[in-house]
């Protein structure tokens, strides 16, 4: 642990790989949450396939291979993708899930065509324009990160400045119009920095996961907070963490791209808070559940008891335990915890109710003919 | 045109149809984006069957990937049961997640072997003719044709037998249940189709072709058409149409042909898009105008009618009343004149007999809402037609 911390101030290129997956964790954490409150998760995934002919006509136009130059490339087609979806999503009935697929494959397709045809141009220094297509962590470069890091601050900035309209808009769009928020303009600005962030990630992560370095974070953040800013903050951190740790795992290892490892890193946070985390989380979920059980079973073998109780004068008069097998509520366990409570007595083959049992049996014996009344 | 060439697109028209097939079920289902997800998430199947037969040509390749996409989509549909996450984030989770598991398998294992994610991936049909089959020595054309035809004949058998049940389920799931045909075994069946269609045909074509090529068509026959059958005929044609013409284009610009051809798809969508007649994007825009008109038009009408006062219905007060723009108050005006609704003498609006009534009706239709008094005005009015 100690040298891999070592490794990482004195080797350049993985402190730059780190640092850059990392910015990169937290800025996709930060707007894919409002991405996948706003039920546009596989935004993302249409955004990264559609940024491919940007890439490839800026290249086209310039001749140069300048990173930034394809950046913005990307970020206009990305953009241009975007909002044809919306275009198609709102003038037509086309529901989002084609508009998605339909730009993705036709803006990818493209771009493929455009890649396929610039690999049979004569002198061009086409080489690595694929590396976009999957992803290359190793490529990053300094300026990459500190580029990274502006516009992780800048969007941080805004985000901080329209907090309240960007809250208000997630979750009650309408009343945000009615109180005459310009929500066409705070929803552009959302867009267009998830679209950035997108942009940025391809050439670390590449296209095709792109779009789980969005959700992931978001996705797992969701699970353990129901409160906008605190899911923001987890889901930076969670995908951050990502970053780091991924990166960390896919040095370790040969032949290990660090895209992939980054994504499995981040399933794995997804995992672990569908699971354990207390308040939605699966296994709290399910142990509720078999409370919940427990307790309606040892409720019907008391109401049971009951019935029988009341034909009697004497409420504690013994009778079988056998009787109770017509009846499904019972088990050993419900009887067991019933003598817990000093509701009834159990000896030997018999039982008996006491009188604190018929008490609280007779009341919910009135609790559940109360609708009925 | 050489025989490879006829081949090559052959297998690309019969690509195309059999993909826009599932494909249209799939955009009427709003699943359009599960056939992306199976078409990343195949690819464990697929290296996992690499590693056991080590040859990329056995069929199990096939088998196990149509198994994986399965999987997939049982997959999201259980994250989704959870009500932990909307579908489409348990899409976006499972798919990225299956495939970096695939890359890794392929990037720990295969690494000297001849398996590359791009070649899996990207596809490339201009190599299709040459990978034959070939049974004792006899050529029996090309691999990817008889993969693709087998599956296009499966497809085809099964939507002629089950077109009833598929047409009910995807219009009326309820209805489907209770006439005792399970919407689970024919939701099943057609994604089982639609993987083993993603795996046949991105084999051939790449998996991006092949996203396009069941959704593209789809949605530009559903902007054209509301019937099911004529949207899977049309579905059919623009598939077919792209992938000739795509090949061709590939061909002039020697690029790909995968490429070329959802760029052709791309600019059928856009071209239906924008122009087709009822929901294209001009023909909205227009009527979503006309309305606009039409409301102010009415807005006017009856301003008129409550205003008897010679000041409120003189021309040059009309944009202090109702505060509208010079450029919108002159096309209302024309509007109501050439429709006989107004007289203007002196300067003064009036409204005529016709306007009269048309006023009447439409205060009805607000005030009731019932659609009987405006039968006739719908042909006249975009507004009326809802």
């Amino acid at each position: 642990m100690k040298e891999y911390f070592d490794l990482i101030i004195s080797d350049y290129t993985l402190r730059t790989i780190t640092l850059g997956t990392a910015v990169l964790g937290a800025v996709c954490g930060m707007l894919g949450s409002f991405a996948v409150l706003r039920k546009q998760s596989l935004l993302g995934d249409a955004i990264s396939h559609a940024a491919l002919p940007g890439i490839a006509l800026a290249f086209l136009w310039t001749g140069t291979k300048d990173g930034h130059v394809l950046l913005i490339g990307a970020l206009i087609s990305g953009l241009l993708g975007t909002f044809w979806i919306r275009g198609i999503i709102s003038k037509t009935h086309l529901k989002s899930d084609t508009a998605l697929g339909l730009i993705l494959s036709i803006f990818f397709g493209f771009g493929m065509l455009l890649l396929t045809f610039i690999q049979k141009m004569p002198n061009a220094n086409q080489a690595g324009l694929d590396k976009y297509l999957f992803g290359q962590a190793a490529t990053l470069v300094e300026s990459d990160v500190w580029l990274m890091s502006v516009i992780a601050g800048l969007c941080l900035l805004v985000l901080i400045l329209f907090w309240k309209e960007f809250k208000i808009m997630l979750f009650d769009p309408d009343f945000t119009k009615t109180i005459g928020f310009n929500t066409k303009v705070i929803d552009i600005l959302i867009t267009s920095f998830i679209v950035l962030a997108i942009v940025l990630g391809l050439q670390t992560v590449g296209v095709v996961l792109m779009s789980a370095m969005l959700l992931a974070p978001a996705a797992a953040a969701r699970q353990w907070t129901n409160r906008l800013g605190v899911m923001v903050l987890l889901a930076a951190i969670f995908g951050s963490l990502s970053g780091i740790v991924g990166t960390a795992v896919s040095a370790y290892q040969n032949n290990l791209s660090t895209g992939p490892v980054i994504v499995i890193i981040a399933s794995v946070f997804v995992l672990i808070s569908f699971i354990f985390s207390p308040n939605r989380g699966l296994l709290f979920r399910q142990l509720r559940f078999a409370r919940n059980r427990r307790d309606l079973h040892m409720h019907k073998t008391l109401a049971f008891m009951y019935q029988i109780a009341s034909t009697h004068q004497n409420i504690s008069h013994p009778h079988a335990i056998k009787i109770l097998n017509k009846f499904q509520g019972f088990t050993r366990g419900t009887l067991k915890k019933l003598e817990d409570k000093d509701f009834v007595i159990l000896e030997g083959n018999e039982w008996r109710l006491t009188q604190e049992g018929f008490n609280v049996a007779a009341n919910l014996y009135n609790q559940q003919k109360k609708p009925n009344e | 045109m050489s025989s490879s060439q006829i081949e090559i697109q052959l297998i690309a028209s019969l690509v195309a149809v059999a993909c826009a097939i599932p494909g249209v079920f799939l955009v009427l289902r709003k699943m359009a984006m599960i056939s992306d997800a199976i078409s990343h998430a195949i690819l464990p199947g697929i290296v996992v069957g690499f590693f056991i037969t080590e040859n990329l040509n056995s069929p199990l390749l096939i088998v196990l990937a149509a198994v994986t996409g399965i999987i997939t989509v049982i997959l999201v549909e259980t994250i989704q049961k959870t009500g932990l996450v909307k579908e489409d984030t348990a899409i976006g989770l499972v798919f990225p997640a299956l495939f970096s598991i695939g890359v890794l398998m392929i990037a720990k294992n295969a690494n000297d072997v001849h398996l590359d994610v791009d070649a899996v991936l990207l596809g490339e049909l201009a190599f299709a003719p040459f990978d034959r089959w070939m049974v004792d020595g006899t050529d029996l054309g090309p691999r990817a044709l008889w993969i693709i035809s087998i599956i296009f004949i499966i497809t085809l058998g099964l939507l002629l037998s089950f077109y009833k049940e598929l047409k009910l389920s995807t219009f009326d799931k309820g209805l489907a249940a209770s006439l005792g045909f399970s919407p689970v075994v024919i939701h099943y069946g057609l994604m089982t189709v639609s993987s083993v269609t993603t795996v046949g045909a991105f084999d051939a074509v790449g998996a991006i072709l092949v996203v396009a090529l069941m959704i593209a068509p789809a949605a530009a026959s559903y902007l054209l058409t509301d019937d099911l059958k004529r949207m899977l005929w049309l579905s059919t044609m623009f598939g077919v149409i792209s992938a000739i013409g795509g090949y061709w284009v590939a061909h002039w610009l020697d690029a790909s042909i995968a490429g070329s051809i959802t760029t052709f798809l791309g600019l059928i969508f856009l071209g239906v898009y924008l122009f087709a007649p009822k929901r294209g994007a001009i023909a909205v825009w227009y009527r979503e105008k006309q309305q606009k008109t039409e409301v102010s038009l009415l807005t006017f009408l009856l301003h008129l009618k409550n205003h008897t006062e010679q000041a409120e219905r003189h021309i040059n007060h009309l944009q202090e009343h109702i505060n509208w723009q010079k450029v919108r108050a002159k096309t209302v005006l024309d509007l109501a004149l050439k429709n006989n609704m107004i007289t203007i003498e002196n300067g003064l609006v009036t409204l005529t007999q016709k306007g009269e009534a048309f006023t009447s009706k439409a205060i009805d239709y607000i005030i009731t809402n019932k659609d009987a008094q405006i039968e006739d005005m719908k042909e006249d009015f975009f507004l009326f037609r809802g």
